[in-house]
């Protein structure tokens, strides 16, 4: 299977993810997913290293909220590591992506620093917001990165805008970038989503839908909040694909596909990644309620996104056991400075307070204390 | 009776539940889950999934279902999980809800209760943490109910079940978990608070002070505070936005010639800005010793940061010293 031993190893390993890829073409000829797939060490390494990054920093945020250095909702990203580290393997930095709450992992895969993450949810100056957003207002638009949305499913049209303004600039040639709008199973009810999906079939808008579906909206199972689950062919007229979502290959198989679809200026693309939340809804969300301790440890054995990858690159030889352990003391050790450096963070000043209300402007602004002015 | 605001409210869903079967509780997490905030707590047990029913994450289809079910002779109770995500349903509260009895000429009723938190919670940043007061109370047939302790809660909350026109009802959660002592006259099932009709929680004579919701307790506090310094504050609860008590507010004014209104929410065309107009539209007027004085939120969207947040919601302090303000301002 190992074609050369050199740094920069690949092998030739087929695609057979443990939940096997469901397509729903409406009626169209999507680009071909391969049966067996290219892979390249130094590639998967640092997809490896992202996933057990976004998983750390996200455990050292539990611990924080619970030591009471982080307040509000606070929503975590473990177990679906492999959606925004699988879907980064093939986008770039032309390509917007928006998302909801449940955003820490993206803001680090879109080129953000963990240190940004925490300051930001620990209130300081140094956040990605200044600290004015808290846990789900983290934005870097920089890097096409638009959040961050704390209402459920507002985001999904305005990824659609995203989208549209790909294909306004590039006029009527193919459009050279994509917009993902991730979106989870319990926001999929939400009427605007397909508002938004019938304009950009309209528009032709090179727009990929992703429903992260984690199998809980808050605290109602996917079965209870949608008469019909299949969400990958729910909107018929859009080609959709269910992937799994905990496998790094099968999402970044599927998102090649999903653009190449997009880019060809065929209009937009469904992405339905089967998924699954190790943790609470939000920190608030006593997850008991509606599942098992023992449901959870079934999937992190069974279907581990970090599991899965590290097993097969220890089979290609990518890897061996001791290199992993040395891969995860390094992010463990790269978190815990980004900590560090968090928490060393300033307060934002009084005046951030009537700061960047308005664009470039300011005006006197009314404080609490009625009649004087900010 | 030692009693939550949050029970208080279970309290009064349970009795109107019991006493007509028309009425039903619909929203996010309300059955199963026992409700968000744990308000609808017990109910799935004691009247069952066609009376308690979980929806999906779909605000503007429930709500217009409430509206319907209402509109068909059904009294549905709609729970927002927060009144933030009452801007995904706001058509179907203001244009299918609020205006039918009267584009029909009377021949459509819709006696139907949205309710859930409102204004500013703990630590959710601008998209969580707003008062929506102002913005329905501007709205020609609703009635928009925002109660203070757990009195108001229990008998308001009946008295917005039992009303044939669609009502708001604007909780606060950082209010839930607040005790209070409730009357034996406001446990008795049968008793119903009348809506437009304020409440003054503390009688006084040197300066009106016209609040609602939690910021009823922060005055109440002022008002103490002043108390030590010779100041005797008149702390009146709305209860009621729309309709509201405008008699209660101008004969108070007219005793103490001097007011200050006190809401969370923004400043901009606000309540305290409607209250002001009322007084200087009416007799209460020539009463007036010193320029109203609003004491309202910051007039920004809510920051995050604990240090900004603080700055942005009324405290205590801010109260005291619009108050003085007013108070030491000679004609």
């Amino acid at each position: 299977m190992r074609r050369c031993a050199t740094l920069f190893a690949t092998a030739t390993v087929p695609l057979a993810p443990q939940k096997p890829y469901l397509i729903h073409t409406a009626g169209r000829d999507l680009p071909q997913i391969p049966k067996e797939v290219e892979i390249e060490s130094e590639n998967l390494k640092s997809s490896l290293e992202m996933m057990l990054r976004i998983r750390r920093m996200e455990t050292l945020s539990d611990q924080a909220y619970k030591m009471k250095k982080i307040r509000g909702f606070c929503h975590l990203y473990i177990g679906q590591e492999a959606i925004p580290v699988g879907m980064e393997s093939v986008l770039n930095y032309e390509d917007s992506v928006i998302t909801a709450y449940r955003e820490h992992g993206w803001y680090l895969t879109r080129g953000g620093r963990p240190s940004e993450v925490f300051g930001e949810m620990f209130g300081k100056i140094g956040g990605s917001s200044k600290g004015k957003g808290g846990s789900m207002h983290m934005y870097l638009t920089k890097n096409r990165f638009f959040g961050g949305n704390g209402i459920v499913g507002a985001q999904v049209p305005v990824g659609a805008g995203l989208a549209w303004a790909n294909s306004y600039i590039n006029g009527d040639k193919a459009p050279k970038a994509v917009s993902v709008s991730l979106y989870g199973d319990g926001a999929a009810n939400q009427g605007q989503i397909f508002e938004a999906m019938n304009m950009a079939a309209l528009l032709k808008c090179p727009a990929i839908f992703v429903i992260e579906n984690n199998q809980f909206g808050m605290g109602t199972s996917k079965k209870r909040a949608s008469y019909d689950t299949e969400f990958y062919k729910r909107v018929g007229f859009l080609p959709g694909i269910k992937v799994d979502g905990m496998d790094l290959l099968a999402v970044r198989e599927a998102t090649r596909m999903a653009k190449d679809y997009c880019l060809a200026g065929n209009g937009p693309i469904v992405m339905e990644m089967d998924s699954y939340r190790y943790m609470g809804h939000s920190m608030s969300d006593p997850d008991s309620a509606y599942r098992s301790r023992s449901d959870i440890q079934t999937v992190r054995n069974e279907r581990d996104c970090v599991v899965k990858l590290k097993s097969l690159m220890i089979e290609t030889g990518f890897i061996d056991e001791e290199g992993f352990k040395t891969m995860e003391k390094k992010v463990r050790k790269e978190i815990d400075e980004e900590l560090a450096i968090a928490e060393a963070m300033a307060d934002p000043p009084l005046s951030e307070l009537t700061e960047d209300v308005f664009s470039g402007e300011r005006y006197p602004i009314r404080s609490c204390q009625g009649t004087v002015w900010l | 009776k030692e009693m939550t605001v949050r029970d208080a409210l279970n309290l009064a869903l349970e009795e109107e539940m019991k006493r007509d079967e028309k009425v039903f509780l619909m929203g996010e997490e309300v059955g199963q889950y026992q409700g968000a905030y744990k308000v609808s707590k017990g109910l799935l047990d004691k009247f069952g999934p066609s009376r308690v029913i979980d929806t999906p994450i779909t605000e503007m289809g429930f709500a217009g279902i409430g509206v319907g079910a209402g509109l068909a002779g059904l009294r549905p109770i709609i729970e927002f999980m927060t009144f933030n995500f009452s801007l995904q349903a706001i058509d179907h509260i203001i244009n299918s809800a609020a205006k039918a009895h009267y584009m029909s000429g009377g021949d459509l009723t819709c006696p139907i209760v949205f309710r859930g938190p409102n204004g500013a919670a703990s630590a959710v940043a601008a998209q969580h943490s707003q008062c929506f007061a102002a913005w329905f109370g501007s709205v020609p047939g609703l009635k928009v109910l925002a109660p203070w302790n757990a009195e108001d809660a229990k008998s308001m909350m009946k008295a917005a079940i039992r009303d044939n026109s669609p009502v708001v009802f604007l909780e606060n959660e950082l209010m839930y978990g607040q005790t209070f002592n409730v009357s034996d006259e406001v446990l008795d099932p049968e008793y119903v608070a009348p809506i437009g009709k304020a409440k003054i929680e503390k009688a006084g004579k040197h300066v009106t002070v016209v609040t609602f919701s939690k910021m009823v307790g922060l005055s109440l506090q002022a008002a103490q505070q002043l108390a030590g310094e010779g100041i005797d504050v008149e702390v009146i609860n709305l209860r009621s936005i729309r309709p509201l008590d405008r008699a209660t507010i101008i004969e108070s004014v007219k005793k103490t010639s001097r007011l200050v209104t006190v809401e969370e929410g923004w400043p901009h065309f606000g309540v305290g800005a409607e209250i002001a107009s009322t007084v200087f539209e009416s007799e209460a007027f020539d009463y007036l010793d010193a320029p109203v004085e609003r004491v309202t939120g910051a007039d920004i969207p809510m920051p995050y940061a604990f240090n900004l947040e603080k700055l942005a919601v009324p405290q205590v302090e801010n109260i005291v010293r619009a108050i003085k303000r007013t108070v030491y301002r000679k004609k």
